[in-house]
C-alpha cells in the first residue's frame, strides 16, 4: 500500500471497511449533556457487572460515515436505479409517498404500550388494512403480526396444526409440489410436520392423479402457490380444493404471486382455507436489501378462532386490543407486527384504489407475456400457454457453447439489468425466472429483451466473455467456494487489507 | 468416467469397499462431478448405528447439499476427519483420500444387494 | 393513482405482439366462474388526497414528541441521529433485494459484513448473522437450535424474560416434542435455587434476559456456569444500549446472545419492524439460522463479499434447513451499522451512562414522593418497578398522569398477577430533566 492510496477511500479497487477508516479518538457526534446530578458509577452498579473489554467500535467522524455509506450505496443495483426482473419477488416501484407517511411522528414515534386512547389512528389503520386485504382476497379475517412471508407460512402451519388437534386428529403430513419455494417445506418441517412432495406434471402443474393418490387422513394440508412458481395458473384449482376438503385436508395458498391476481380473482374463490400475503412484494413496500417485510395471514371464518392474539375489536367508535381468541396459536411477533411496513401497504392500497389495483394486475400480466413473446425465439418457455405475471425460460440451448444460466445472469449485470432468478424452480433446465412487474415501461422491456438476445449471440461467438462476466462492475465474479470453505464472517483488527 | 471395477455401488451414487472388518464409503466420480466444488462434509458420529439406505452424512457445495446414504446397515467405526479441513479431497480423490466413513456391517447379505461396477455404469448412462 | 408507466395504447400494442386481441384472452386458464369478481374497494386517490386522508388517520395519535412516556418493556425510545435517516433513505439502500447477485450488491454485502462485525464486538461473541425478524423470534430460533443440536428435550426459561418473548418461544415450539419449564422470580431476579434444582442433564438450554423484564440485573455469570455444568447451552437476551456499560454476553460465557436491535437507530413505530440480533460461538456456526455474509476474493484477487454457507438455508436445504427464514431486516441492520459507527465506543458508553444516570436520578426523586416505593432492591440499568402505597392503584395514578400529558409506568398486572400493584418505569436519554420535573409535579397533585 503506497502513500497516495492510503489517503483514498479505496485501495486496489476495494472499498475500505468502516473499521479501516478508524482513527483513535476520532468522533464528531455529540450526545446531549447530562442534565441531572451525576452519581458515581460504583454506587449505581456493582463492579463485576461492568464491561471491561475494549468494545472496538469504529472511531470515525460524521463526514466519514456519510462518505462511507453513500459510496457503499452506489455499489448496489436497486429498483430505484435498475430494472430488477427477479422472478417471484415482485420488484415493483416503491412509492416515496409510502415512506414519507410512514415516517410521520404520529406513526413512527409511538410506543407499543401507549394507552389505546393515544393510538386510535394506528388502530384504525390496522382495522381498515385488514378489511382492505379481506376485500382484495375474499378471506374473512387477517392477522397482521407475521414479520415476513416465511413467518406467515409458519403462522399458517401452526393454525393448521391447531385446527386438526381440536378435532382430535393427528395428521402429520403436508403435501407440497416440487416447484414450491424453499420456505414452504422449511416452514412445514419447523412446524413439526413431515413433507410429502408432489411431482409436477409435464405441463408444469400439479398432477391431479398424484394428488388423489397422496390424499389421506394423515395429510393435514396441501400447500400450493397459484399462479405457481412457473407463473402458470393452476387451472384445476377448484377440483383440487374440493378433493382436499373431501378428505378433511386444508388448503394453504402461498400468496407470493398475488400480483397476478389483483383485480382479477379472489384466492378465497379458489376454495382455499388460508394464505399469506407478502406486503413487500405485491403491496410495494421496499425490500430494504433483505427486509423488513410483512406476511399477513388471511383465513376463512372457520379458522378465525386460531389466529394469533391480540386482535382488534371495535367498541362503538373506539378500537381496542383484546385476547379473546378462543383457540389462538399465540404470538408470533414481539408486539403487533411490522407496523412501519403495514402503514406503507395501507397508503399504497388507498393510493391505487380499486381501479389502480386492477390496472396493476393487468399491466403485470401483459408485461410478462410481452417479454416472453419477445424472447420466444431465443429463450423459449417450455410450457405452451400464456403465463401470468412471470415466466420461466430455459437457457439450455446455450449449454452447447458451455454457457450456463448463471453465466447469462452475470453478463446481464454488465448490460445494466439485475438478473432474474436462476435455477428455480428446478423443474426447468437452466431456469431463468423473469417477473418484470407492472412498473417497468415497454422501452425497458424492449431493452431487456435486446440485452438477452445479444448475450445469447455472445455465448455463441465469444463464450469466454459471458463465462467471466460481470466485467463492468466494481468486482468480477466472486469466489463462493473460497467463501464457504474458509468462512470469514467478521473483521478483526489483526486482518489487513488484501493486496497490502 | 472412472468407475473402479472392484468396488460396489448404490443407486444414490455412493461406493462401498470391503476391507478387513469394515466397509468404507465415499461418493463416485459421477457424483462429485455433478456437485462441483465440495465446501463442507457433515460426518456421522463414530458408534452411530445406521440402516441401509438411511441418510448418514451430508455433502455440501456452494449451491446444494446432498444426503449420503449408508449402503449397508451397521455401526460407524471411523470417519475421515481430514475432510473437515480439506473438503476438496472429495473432488481430488473421491475413491481414495476423499472417503467419508466406514461401517462395520451387521447384515452380511446386504453387500450382495449393491450394484456391480457394470450395473452402476449402466445406471449413469 | 397507479404507478404503471405504459399507456393504454402501449398495453394494446403489447397484446398484439403477444398475438391476442384482448387482455381476457390471456386469462383463458382461469375458470370463468371465479374471474372478475366484484371488489368493494374505495377508489384510487391523487397524492394530495392520500396525504390528507393519512393526516386524518394520524390525527388521533399522540407521538412521544407530544406526550412524555416513561415506558420501556422491551421497546426503548432512543434518539436517532439525523444521518441515520438521511443515509438510509437513499433508494440504493431502500430498494434493492436480498443480495443474491453478489457482484451487483457489494454495498449491501459489505454493510452486512460490517454489521456482523459490529454485533460481534457489541456482544463479545465469535459470530453474528445478518439479523432475524425481531428479538422475540431470535430467542425462539435460539431455543429451536438448542433443542435440535443437543437432542435434549427440556428448556428452562426465566419468568423474568419478557412475557411476549416467552409467548413467541411457546408458539414456535408448539409441535416440537419438548418441555418448556418456567423458572420463577424472587425479589426481582430469577430464583437461582429453583433454577439449580431444575438443571438436570436433559436440559438443552437456559434462557435468561439481561436486564430482565423488571429492569433488574441478573447473575448471568453464575447462571451460565450452572448451565454449562450439566452440558446445557446458555442463551442471553440482552439490551444493546446497555452493553455500552454492562458486561457483554460473551464475557459470561453465553453460547447464544440475542437482542432486539431496533434501539440502535430505528424508530419505535409502535413496536415494528424490529431487528433480531443473533450472535453465537464458533462451535455453533453451522447450526446458526439466518443469512451470513462472508469475505472472499474475486477473479482479479480483489476483496469482495458474498452470501455464504447458504446450504443451511431454506432455498437449498428446504425441509432440512436450520430455519425457514428468508428475509432478514436488512434496512434496520443498515441503520444499526450507521448508528454504531457514528457513536463509536466512546459514544455508546456515554449513551449508556446518560441512561443509567437519568433513570437513577428519577428513581431517587420518585422514592421521595410519600406514596411511592421501590418494589425491588436490585441493581438496574434504565428501568425499575415501583409500587404505590396508601391504596392508590397503578390505573388510578396513570389516569391522572395521562390528563397531564404523561404516560406513567406500565402496569405489571396483566402478566404478573402477584405484582399487581407494580408498575414498570423507564428513563432514556430522550427524557429531559424538565419532563421529569413535570412528572414530579403531576404526582404531587395525585
Amino acid at each position: 500500500m503506497n502513500a497516495t492510496t492510503e489517503a483514498l477511500d479505496i485501495t486496489d479497487g476495494t472499498e475500505r471497511l468502516i473499521f479501516e477508516r478508524s482513527v483513535p479518538g476520532r468522533r464528531t457526534y455529540r450526545l446531549p449533556p447530562c442534565d441531572v446530578p451525576e452519581r458515581p458509577l460504583g454506587v449505581l452498579l456493582p463492579e463485576e457487572r461492568l464491561r471491561t473489554d475494549a468494545l472496538r467500535l469504529p472511531e470515525v467522524s460524521e463526514p466519514d460515515v456519510v462518505r462511507h455509506f453513500t459510496r457503499l450505496s452506489q455499489l448496489n443495483f436497486s429498483v430505484d436505479t435498475h430494472c430488477y426482473p427477479l422472478g417471484s419477488c415482485t420488484m415493483k416501484y416503491n412509492p416515496k409517498l409510502n415512506d414519507r407517511i410512514a415516517s410521520w411522528s404520529r406513526f413512527a414515534v409511538v410506543h407499543p404500550m401507549q394507552p389505546a386512547s393515544s393510538v386510535q389512528g394506528l388502530l384504525r389503520l390496522f382495522w381498515e388494512l385488514e378489511q382492505l386485504l379481506c376485500q382484495i382476497t375474499g378471506m374473512a379475517a387477517f392477522t397482521l403480526q407475521p414479520a415476513a412471508g416465511a413467518q406467515g407460512e409458519l403462522t399458517g402451519l401452526k393454525i393448521i396444526r391447531a385446527y386438526h388437534r381440536l378435532k382430535r386428529q393427528t395428521r402429520s403430513i403436508i403435501l407440497i409440489p416440487d416447484s414450491a419455494h424453499g420456505t414452504n417445506p422449511a416452514s412445514a418441517a419447523i412446524s413439526g410436520f413431515r413433507v410429502a412432495t408432489l411431482a409436477s406434471g409435464s405441463d408444469g402443474l400439479i398432477d391431479l392423479a398424484q394428488l388423489k393418490a397422496k390424499l389421506s387422513h394423515d395429510v393435514a394440508a396441501l400447500m400450493l402457490t397459484n399462479p405457481n412458481t412457473l407463473g402458470l395458473f393452476e387451472k384445476d384449482i377448484l377440483t383440487m380444493t374440493r378433493l382436499c376438503h373431501e378428505h378433511g385436508v386444508l388448503v394453504y395458498l402461498d400468496g407470493a404471486n398475488m400480483n397476478a391476481l389483483l383485480g382479477i380473482a379472489k384466492p378465497a374463490d379458489f376454495g382455499i382455507d388460508l394464505l399469506q400475503l407478502n406486503l413487500h412484494k405485491t403491496f410495494s413496500t421496499p425490500h430494504g436489501g433483505g427486509g423488513p417485510g410483512a406476511g399477513p395471514v388471511g383465513v376463512t371464518n372457520a379458522l378465525v378462532e386460531f389466529l394469533p392474539a391480540p386482535r382488534l375489536r371495535k367498541v362503538r367508535t373506539r378500537f381496542e386490543w383484546h385476547d379473546d381468541v378462543k383457540h389462538s396459536i399465540g404470538r408470533v411477533h414481539g408486539f403487533y407486527g411490522n407496523v412501519g411496513v403495514l402503514v406503507r401497504a395501507y397508503v399504497y392500497i388507498r393510493t391505487l384504489g380499486r381501479e389502480g389495483l386492477e390496472r396493476a394486475g393487468r399491466a403485470a400480466i401483459i408485461n410478462a407475456n410481452y417479454l416472453k413473446a419477445c424472447l420466444a425465439k431465443t429463450f423459449p418457455v417450455p410450457f405452451d400457454r400464456y403465463c401470468m405475471h412471470e415466466f420461466v425460460a430455459s437457457l439450455k440451448s446455450l449449454k452447447a457453447c458451455g454457457v450456463t444460466a448463471w453465466d447469462v445472469a452475470k453478463r446481464l449485470l454488465d448490460y445494466g439489468f439485475y438478473a432474474p432468478t436462476v435455477y428455480f424452480p428446478l423443474l426447468v433446465e437452466e431456469a431463468f425466472m423473469i417477473e418484470p412487474t407492472e412498473t417497468e415501461s415497454k422501452e425497458t422491456l424492449d431493452a431487456l429483451a435486446d440485452a438477452l438476445i445479444h448475450i445469447a449471440q455472445e455465448a455463441r461467438t465469444n463464450p469466454e466473455l459471458v463465462k467471466h462476466a460481470p466485467q463492468r462492475l466494481e468486482v468480477n465474479r466472486l469466489d463462493e467456494v473460497k467463501a464457504a470453505r474458509e468462512p470469514d464472517l467478521r473483521w478483526t483488527p489483526a486482518k489487513q487489507l488484501v493486496g497490502t | 468416467m472412472n468407475i473402479p471395477p472392484e468396488l460396489r455401488y448404490t443407486k444414490t451414487h455412493e461406493w462401498a469397499k470391503t476391507t478387513n472388518g469394515d466397509v468404507v464409503v465415499g461418493i463416485t466420480a459421477h457424483a462429485q462431478e455433478e456437485l462441483r466444488d465440495v465446501v463442507y462434509v457433515e460426518l456421522p458420529a463414530v458408534g452411530k448405528i445406521v440402516k441401509q439406505g438411511e441418510p448418514t452424512a451430508v455433502v455440501e457445495s456452494v449451491k446444494a447439499a446432498f444426503d449420503i446414504y449408508a449402503p449397508v446397515s451397521g455401526a460407524i467405526t471411523r470417519t475421515n476427519t481430514a475432510l473437515s479441513t480439506s473438503p476438496q479431497l472429495v473432488n481430488k480423490d473421491c475413491y481414495g483420500e476423499g472417503w467419508f466413513f466406514a461401517i462395520k456391517p451387521s447384515q452380511s447379505q446386504e453387500l450382495s444387494t449393491l450394484l456391480t461396477a457394470d450395473a452402476y455404469v449402466q445406471l449413469i448412462q | 393513482m397507479d404507478y404503471v408507466p405504459n399507456t393504454d395504447e402501449q398495453l394494446q400494442q403489447m397484446l398484439e405482439t403477444v398475438g391476442v386481441g384482448s387482455f381476457e384472452d390471456l386469462l383463458v386458464n382461469i375458470p370463468t366462474e371465479i374471474r372478475h369478481p366484484s371488489f368493494e374497494l374505495p377508489g384510487g386517490l391523487s397524492e394530495a388526497e392520500v396525504l390528507s386522508l393519512c393526516e386524518s388517520v394520524a390525527s388521533p395519535n399522540r407521538s412521544l414528541r407530544e406526550v412524555t412516556a416513561f415506558l420501556g418493556f422491551g421497546a426503548y425510545h432512543h434518539l436517532i441521529p439525523t444521518v441515520v435517516d438521511a443515509l438510509s433513505s437513499r433508494g440504493e439502500w431502500l430498494t434493492p433485494y436480498t443480495p443474491y447477485q453478489a457482484e451487483a450488491s457489494q454495498g449491501t454485502l459489505q454493510m452486512i459484513y460490517e454489521f456482523q462485525t459490529l454485533i460481534c464486538e457489541l456482544m463479545q461473541m465469535d459470530l453474528a448473522n445478518a439479523s432475524l425478524y425481531d428479538g422475540a423470534s431470535s430467542l425462539a430460533e435460539a431455543a429451536v437450535l438448542a433443542l435440535r443440536t443437543s437432542g435434549r428435550a427440556r428448556l428452562l426459561v426465566s419468568e423474568a424474560v419478557h412475557p411476549h418473548y416467552r409467548q413467541v418461544v411457546a408458539t414456535y415450539l408448539s409441535g416440537f416434542p419438548c418441555v418448556i419449564q418456567e423458572i420463577p422470580h424472587t425479589s426481582g431476579v430469577t430464583d437461582l435455587e429453583a433454577l439449580a434444582a431444575s438443571l438436570k442433564d436433559d436440559v438443552a438450554a437456559v434462557l435468561m434476559q439481561q436486564p430482565n423484564v423488571f429492569g433488574c440485573l441478573e447473575p448471568m455469570e453464575q447462571t451460565s456456569a450452572l448451565a454449562h455444568r450439566v452440558g446445557s447451552l446458555f442463551v442471553a437476551n440482552v439490551y444493546p444500549i446497555s452493553l455500552g456499560l454492562l458486561q457483554a454476553p460473551g464475557a459470561y460465557g453465553a453460547d447464544i446472545a440475542v437482542a432486539e436491535g431496533r434501539c440502535l437507530g430505528s424508530p419505535l413505530a409502535y413496536g415494528g419492524p424490529g431487528l433480531g440480533l443473533f450472535a453465537t460461538t464458533n462451535e455453533l456456526l453451522r447450526k446458526m439460522p439466518g443469512r451470513l455474509v462472508g469475505c472472499t476474493l474475486d477473479e482479479s484477487g480483489r476483496r469482495g463479499f458474498t452470501l455464504t454457507l447458504q446450504t443451511r438455508e431454506q432455498h437449498i436445504r428446504r425441509e432440512k434447513a436450520t430455519s425457514n427464514i428468508c428475509t432478514n431486516e436488512g434496512w434496520l441492520a443498515l441503520r444499526a451499522a450507521i448508528f454504531l459507527s457514528l457513536l463509536g465506543s466512546q459514544g455508546l458508553k456515554e449513551l449508556a451512562l446518560l441512561n443509567i444516570q437519568k433513570a437513577h436520578d428519577l428513581f431517587e426523586r420518585l422514592r421521595q414522593v410519600p406514596f411511592v416505593q421501590s418494589m425491588f432492591d436490585q441493581p438496574f440499568f434504565n428501568e425499575f418497578v415501583l409500587r404505590f402505597a396508601d391504596g392508590r392503584s397503578v390505573e388510578e395514578v396513570n389516569r391522572k398522569l395521562l390528563k397531564a400529558g404523561i404516560v406513567g409506568g406500565l402496569s405489571l398486572r396483566p402478566w404478573y398477577p402477584q405484582l399487581a400493584d407494580g408498575s414498570l418505569w423507564c428513563v432514556t436519554e430522550a427524557i429531559s430533566a424538565q419532563q421529569m420535573d413535570r412528572l414530579l409535579e403531576a404526582l404531587g397533585r395525585v
